[in-house]
C-alpha cells in the first residue's frame, strides 16, 4: 500500500493562512471549522536599558497542521462507532457519516485536534486529503494554494526521503503518540515538542 | 529552492490514487474524477475543462489594491461559484512561478456572493443627514437623471475646479478601473486632481527630490549569495503577499542565497518569524535617526565610498553642495558629524535615546552594512507614512549611497523592491481641462475652505491656488470618504455639512461606511463579474497577463462603470465622444490590448489569451539606477542637478517659501525630525504611539467584511506584554484605544512582537459607530483614531503617527 503524508517547511511559511482559507473554501467549511490551522508559536521577554533602548529574546514561528493520517490514529482506536477507518490503499483516515454518532471523541482524543464534529449535521468531519482531487492527479488544495510553495504532498516515504524525519515541533504533540505521516522542516528558532518555553500566540483563531 | 514540488504527484502516485476514485465518490460526492491533472502542465496551458455535471471553470482574477493581481480559476455552476482554484499552471519555479491567490483571493466566493451586496441604486432618504445610512432603492433612471443633473448644475454653479473623482483602489487592476469616470469628466470640462496616494506619498516626494521620480528600486532577485538585506519599515509577506509576489521572491531568494535579512520595525512581521533572520525592534517614527547614527559609523570609521559620493551625488561634503549652499555648513556630512548648525553628532548614542535601538546594536549594524558587498538596502511603506516621511524616507536612501551600494546586482537605492510589468493599456480617460493638481491627502481641507488652500500652505501644483472648494465628488470603488481617511469624526462633520460638499455619487458593491456618506449609491459589478484583462501586479520574477472573463451573468440590477458613465455622458450630451462611436467595454479592451501587442509582439492574440487564462514571461531582474550608475554624463537623472540629491536646491528653497507650523520643517537634506504628533509629543495623557499596520485579513478595507477570513485572522491590536500588565490587560481582552480624536474598541493580542511603548492596529477594518451617539467605533478601524494634518512637504497622511492610551473596555 502507499501511505500519503504532508511535508511542511516552517522556514518558509509566514503564517499567512492561505492553507486555511483555501481548504475552507473547497470544503466549503463555516467559521468555526477549519480541517488546516496555523499556529503561531511564540515567547520571550524584555530589558530596557539605563539609556531607555530596548532588547528582546522574542521568537515566533507559524507551524500548518492538518490531519496526518497517522499511522496509529488516536481518533480510530477510541471511536465508541468504528466510524472511523484507514484506506488499506492510501493511508487516509476518514470518518463514515453513517455510523458517526457526533459523540466528539475523536475531537478531543486527536492530539492534532484534526477531526471535528459539524454542529448543524452532528457529524464528524475532517480532513480527507483532498482524495477526489488527488484521485484526478492533482495535489490536495492547500498544497496547491500555498504562496510560499511551504507545503508539500506525496507518500510519505518520498517525503522522508526528501526532507528527513522530523515529525514534531512545539506546539505539536510528540511523534511517538500516533506516528504522524507528517514531515516538518523546522522553522529557524524552533523549539522541540513539549517545550514550555513558548505558548501558542493564536488560540482563538484555532478552529 | 522550491523546486519540484508541484510534481510531487509522479506518474507512479497518480496512477495509484486512481485507486481513490471509489473513495472519493464514497465520500466527497466527487465531480471532478476524471480531470485532466494539471500538475506539471507547460507554462500557459489551457484551463481545465468543464466538467460533466455542468460545472465551468472560468478565468478571472483578484482585482483589490494590495498591488498583485492574482489569478483565479472559479468553478462555476448555474451561475454561482462553486470554489476557487488560483492559478496552478507552469513550473511554480523562480522566474516562472504561480500567481497564486492569498487567502483573500481564495475567499473571493464568499464575498462576490455576500447576500449584503447592493442590487439596487439607492437615495438617500429625505431629512436625513449624509452618515445615517438611510436609504431608499430608486430607478436607474432616476439615479442617472439626479447624477447627470448635479454634475451639471454644480459645474455651471462652482466651475471645473469644484468637480472631483476621488481618490480610491477599490478596484486596482484591469484596464478599466476608475477611467470612465474620469474620461466622463474630463469630456464635460474636467476636474480638480489629486497626486500622490494614501499608500506611497511621502516616499514618492523623497523619490522626486532624490532620484527624480519613483517609489521602486531594484528585483529581489538580484540578491547575491551570502548578502546581507535590510529591510526599513517593510514587510513583502504581509503587503506583498501573492504566491508570484515578493514575499515568495524574498522566500526563494533566501533559500537560494543564503541572504540574511533584517528588518527595522516596530513589530516583528511575518517576514522574520522562522524564516531566519533578524528583528530590530524601533520606536515609530524614528527610523531617520537611526539611518543618521548609521550614517555617523559609516562616515566616521571611513567606509564612505566617497568616490562614488563624489561621482555621483550632490551634497555629501562641501565639496559637492551646490554653489548656493557653499560656506555654511550645510553639507550632510557636517551634519552629521554635528558641524552644522544643529551642531549635534549623530552618534549612536544619541540615536539609541531616540530610535530605543541599543547604541551597540547601531554600532554592529553599521558595521555588517559596510562589510557586505553587495548589501540590499529597501523601505517599505511603513517607515514613510508618518508625519516625518518623506524626510525619513529620504535618510533611509541615503545609507546605499554613503556605501556605495547602487547600481549593480545585489544592491537597491533605498527605495522599495523593484516590479516587472507588461505594458497594457489603460482605458483613455482623456485631457484633463483642469490642471491644478492637489495633494491626494488635502481633499477634506479643499471641501471646508478650498479657496485658501495654496500651493506655499497645501501643496497646490500647476496653479497658485484652488479657485473654488470642492462641491461634486464622484466616489468610485473607494472607501476613502472616511473609513480610509484620517480623523472619521471630523470627516463625519466636513461632509455632513451639505452646504459645503453639494453632492456626492458613489458606486459599491456593499454598503461601506463612505458610502453612507453619499447622495446617491449606484450598485456597481465586480471585475470578476465582467470581461477584465489584467496585467500582473507587484511582481519582479515573472510578467503575466491574464485574462479573465465574467463568472455569471449581471444579477439584480448591478452595472459595470463603464456603461453607467456611457449613460451619464448621453444625458450630459457627449454620448458619443464617450464611447467614441459606441464602442462596448469588450471592443475597449480589445483595442488596447491589440494596441499593447502591435509594441510587444510576443503576447498571445486575443482569442489565444482567452483560451489560456493566463499567459506568463519571465523577464530580466531590475537593477536600479543601472543606466545612470555606467555613465552618469550620458544618462543623467531627471533631478534639478542630474545627479543623486543628497542636498535638494529646490526643498532649500521651499524651506524658506513654504508656510508651515512650528512643528513642520521642509529641509534640503535629509534631516531627522520627530514630525508632529510623535514620541516628544507624548504625554501621561495618552503615553502610547499608535500605529497602523497591513493585514493579511483584509486589503485595505475590502474584504474586511468577509467573515471566513476574520475569523481564521482575528482584527486584533498588538501590545507588549509590559503595557498590558501595566493596565491590567489580557490576551484577548477588549480593549479602549483612544485619544483626543476618538475611540475604538478592539480585542487585545497580548504579543512580545511589538516594542513596548506603541500599539499596532491592522488596519482597514469598517468603522461602526452611533454618530448620533457616543461615536465609539466598535468596528475598530483606526482611522478614527488617526490625525487630519498632512506631512510639512508631501502633505500626506500620517497615520501611524498618533499619540493615545488604552485600557480594559
Amino acid at each position: 500500500m502507499a501511505q500519503y503524508g504532508f511535508h511542511f517547511d516552517g522556514t518558509l511559511c509566514t503564517g499567512c493562512k492561505t492553507c486555511v482559507l483555501a481548504c475552507k473554501d473547497v470544503k466549503d467549511l463555516p467559521s468555526d471549522i477549519a480541517f488546516r490551522n496555523v499556529y503561531e508559536y511564540g515567547g520571550g521577554t524584555w530589558m530596557q536599558d539605563a539609556s531607555g533602548a530596548w532588547t528582546t529574546d522574542a521568537f515566533t514561528y507559524h507551524v500548518s497542521v492538518s490531519c496526518n493520517h497517522c499511522d496509529v490514529p488516536a481518533c480510530l482506536g477510541k471511536c465508541p462507532q468504528g466510524a472511523i477507518s484507514k484506506d488499506d490503499e492510501t493511508g487516509i483516515v476518514t470518518s463514515d457519516p453513517e455510523k458517526c454518532i457526533g459523540c466528539g471523541t475523536c475531537a478531543t482524543v486527536c492530539p492534532y485536534g484534526a477531526p471535528k464534529v459539524d454542529k448543524e449535521t452532528q457529524k464528524s468531519v475532517k480532513c480527507d486529503l483532498c482524495a477526489d482531487r488527488v484521485a484526478a492527479g492533482k495535489v490536495p488544495i492547500c498544497v496547491e494554494a500555498c504562496p510560499l510553495r511551504a507545503l508539500d504532498f506525496g507518500e510519505i516515504e518520498e517525503l522522508r526521503a526528501k526532507y528527513g524525519e522530523v515529525a514534531a515541533v512545539a506546539p505539536l504533540p510528540d511523534a511517538s503518540e500516533t506516528q504522524p505521516n507528517l514531515v516538518i522542516t523546522e522553522p529557524v528558532g524552533a523549539r522541540p515538542a513539549g517545550d514550555a518555553a513558548g505558548a501558542v500566540m493564536n488560540e482563538r483563531e484555532i478552529a | 529552492m522550491t523546486e519540484t514540488k508541484e510534481h510531487a504527484v509522479s506518474r507512479r502516485t497518480f496512477l495509484k490514487g486512481s485507486a481513490l476514485a471509489g473513495l472519493g465518490a464514497a465520500t466527497m460526492g466527487s465531480s471532478l474524477f476524471g480531470c485532466a491533472p494539471q500538475q506539471g502542465a507547460g507554462e500557459g496551458d489551457a484551463p481545465a475543462p468543464a466538467v460533466d455535471d455542468g460545472t465551468q471553470v472560468v478565468w478571472t482574477h483578484c482585482a483589490v489594491n494590495c498591488g498583485s493581481c492574482c489569478a483565479l480559476q472559479c468553478h462555476v455552476k448555474d451561475g454561482e461559484i462553486v470554489y476557487v482554484e488560483s492559478d496552478n499552471t507552469g513550473s511554480s519555479e523562480l522566474g516562472d512561478p504561480q500567481l497564486r491567490a492569498c487567502l483573500r483571493g481564495r475567499s473571493i466566493r464568499r464575498w462576490l456572493q455576500s447576500p449584503d451586496r447592493l442590487n439596487t441604486p439607492l437615495k438617500r432618504v429625505e431629512g436625513t443627514k449624509r452618515g445615517d445610512g438611510k436609504y431608499e432603492e430608486i430607478s436607474w433612471d432616476e439615479a442617472l437623471d439626479t447624477i447627470a443633473s448635479e454634475m451639471k448644475r454644480i459645474r455651471e454653479t462652482y466651475g471645473d475646479e469644484a468637480m472631483t473623482v476621488h481618490y480610491a483602489s477599490g478596484v486596482d487592476a484591469g484596464q478599466i478601473q476608475v477611467n470612465p469616470v474620469k474620461r466622463l469628466m474630463n469630456l464635460t470640462g474636467g476636474f480638480l486632481n489629486y497626486y500622490g496616494t494614501y499608500s506611497s506619498a511621502h516616499i514618492s516626494a523623497a523619490g522626486t527630490y532624490t532620484y527624480g521620480g519613483g517609489t521602486y528600486g531594484s528585483s529581489l532577485l538580484t540578491i547575491q549569495d551570502g548578502e546581507l538585506v535590510v529591510m526599513f519599515g517593510n514587510s513583502p509577506a504581509d503587503t506583498r503577499m501573492s504566491g508570484a509576489g515578493h514575499t515568495h521572491d524574498l522566500a526563494a531568494m533566501r533559500k537560494a542565497t543564503g541572504c540574511k535579512v533584517i528588518c527595522i520595525d516596530p513589530r516583528m512581521s511575518d517576514t522574520v518569524c522562522g524564516q531566519g533572520g533578524e528583528w530590530i525592534p524601533i520606536r515609530p517614527g524614528t527610523d531617520g535617526a537611526l539611518c543618521a547614527a548609521l550614517a555617523y559609523e559609516i562616515i566616521n570609521n571611513g567606509w564612505a565610498d566617497e568616490e562614488f559620493l563624489h561621482t555621483y551625488c550632490v551634497g555629501y561634503d562641501e565639496e559637492t553642495l551646490p554653489e548656493s549652499a557653499k560656506g555654511k555648513n550645510a553639507s550632510y556630512k557636517d551634519y552629521i558629524l554635528g558641524n552644522g548648525p544643529d551642531a549635534t553628532p549623530k552618534t549612536p548614542a544619541w540615536a539609541a535615546a531616540i530610535t530605543q535601538v541599543p547604541e551597540q546594536r547601531i554600532v554592529d549594524l553599521a558595521r555588517e552594512m559596510a562589510e557586505s558587498k553587495p548589501c540590499y538596502i529597501c523601505q517599505g511603506y511603513g517607515s514613510q507614512r508618518h508625519s516625518n516621511g518623506e524626510i525619513t524616507a529620504r535618510a533611509i536612501m541615503v545609507l546605499p549611497q554613503l556605501l556605495g551600494q547602487i547600481g549593480q546586482p545585489g544592491m537597491s537605492d533605498g527605495r522599495r523592491e523593484g516590479n516587472s510589468g507588461i505594458g497594457l493599456g489603460m482605458f483613455p480617460t482623456g485631457d484633463n481641462p483642469v490642471k491644478t493638481n492637489l495633494p491626494t491627502f488635502m481633499w477634506a481641507e479643499a471641501i471646508r475652505r478650498g479657496e485658501e488652500l495654496t500651493a506655499l500652505n497645501a501643496g497646490v501644483q500647476n496653479a497658485e491656488k484652488l479657485s473654488s472648494s470642492i462641491k461634486f465628488i464622484f466616489n468610485y470603488a473607494g472607501n476613502c470618504l472616511t473609513n480610509q481617511h484620517s480623523d472619521i469624526n471630523l470627516t463625519h462633520e466636513i461632509l455632513r455639512d451639505e452646504s459645503l460638499c453639494e453632492f456626492i455619487v458613489t458606486s459599491e458593491v456593499f454598503m461601506t461606511d463612505s458610502a453612507k456618506y453619499s447622495d446617491i449609491i449606484i450598485p456597481d459589478l465586480t471585475s470578476q463579474e465582467q470581461i477584465s484583462v489584467s496585467k500582473d501586479g507587484y511582481a519582479d520574477n515573472m510578467e503575466a497577463v491574464i485574462f479573465g472573463q465574467a463568472v455569471c451573468e449581471p444579477k439584480f440590477e448591478r452595472r459595470g462603470i463603464y456603461e453607467v458613465c456611457a449613460d451619464l455622458a448621453e444625458r450630459l450630451g457627449v454620448g458619443d465622444e464617450f464611447t467614441d462611436g459606441g464602442k462596448t467595454r469588450e471592443d475597449w479592451m480589445r483595442q488596447l490590448y491589440e494596441e499593447a501587442r502591435e509594441k510587444d509582439p510576443d503576447l498571445p492574440t486575443w482569442d489565444e489569451g482567452m483560451e489560456m487564462g493566463v499567459y506568463k514571461r519571465k523577464p530580466e531582474p531590475i537593477v536600479a539606477l543601472k543606466a545612470f550608475i555606467e555613465d552618469p554624463e550620458e544618462n543623467p537623472l531627471p533631478t534639478e542637478s542630474g545627479k543623486i540629491q543628497i542636498y535638494s536646491e529646490k526643498l532649500a528653497q521651499f524651506h524658506d517659501t513654504w508656510e508651515l507650523a512650528e512643528d513642520e520643517v521642509v529641509t534640503a537634506l535629509p534631516e531627522f525630525d520627530p514630525g508632529f504628533e510623535s514620541y516628544v509629543n507624548l504625554t501621561d495623557e495618552y503615553p502610547l504611539l499608535i500605529i497602523g499596520f497591513h493585514y493579511k485579513a483584509h486589503t485595505h478595507s475590502s474584504y474586511a467584511n468577509n467573515e471566513i477570513i476574520q475569523t481564521a485572522a482575528h482584527h486584533v491590536a498588538w501590545v507588549n506584554p509590559i503595557d498590558a500588565e501595566a493596565r491590567g490587560i489580557e490576551d484577548g481582552d477588549t480593549i479602549r484605544v483612544f485619544n483626543g480624536r476618538g475611540e475604538i474598541r478592539i480585542e487585545a493580542k497580548v504579543t512580545p512582537r511589538i516594542i513596548p511603548g506603541a500599539v499596532a492596529i491592522p488596519q482597514g477594518m469598517w468603522h461602526d459607530a452611533d454618530m448620533e451617539g457616543d461615536k465609539v467605533d466598535h468596528g475598530g478601524c483606526i482611522n478614527t483614531l488617526t490625525i487630519y494634518r498632512g506631512s510639512p512637504l508631501a502633505k500626506a497622511n500620517p497615520q501611524h503617527s498618533n499619540i493615545g492610551q488604552i485600557a480594559k473596555a
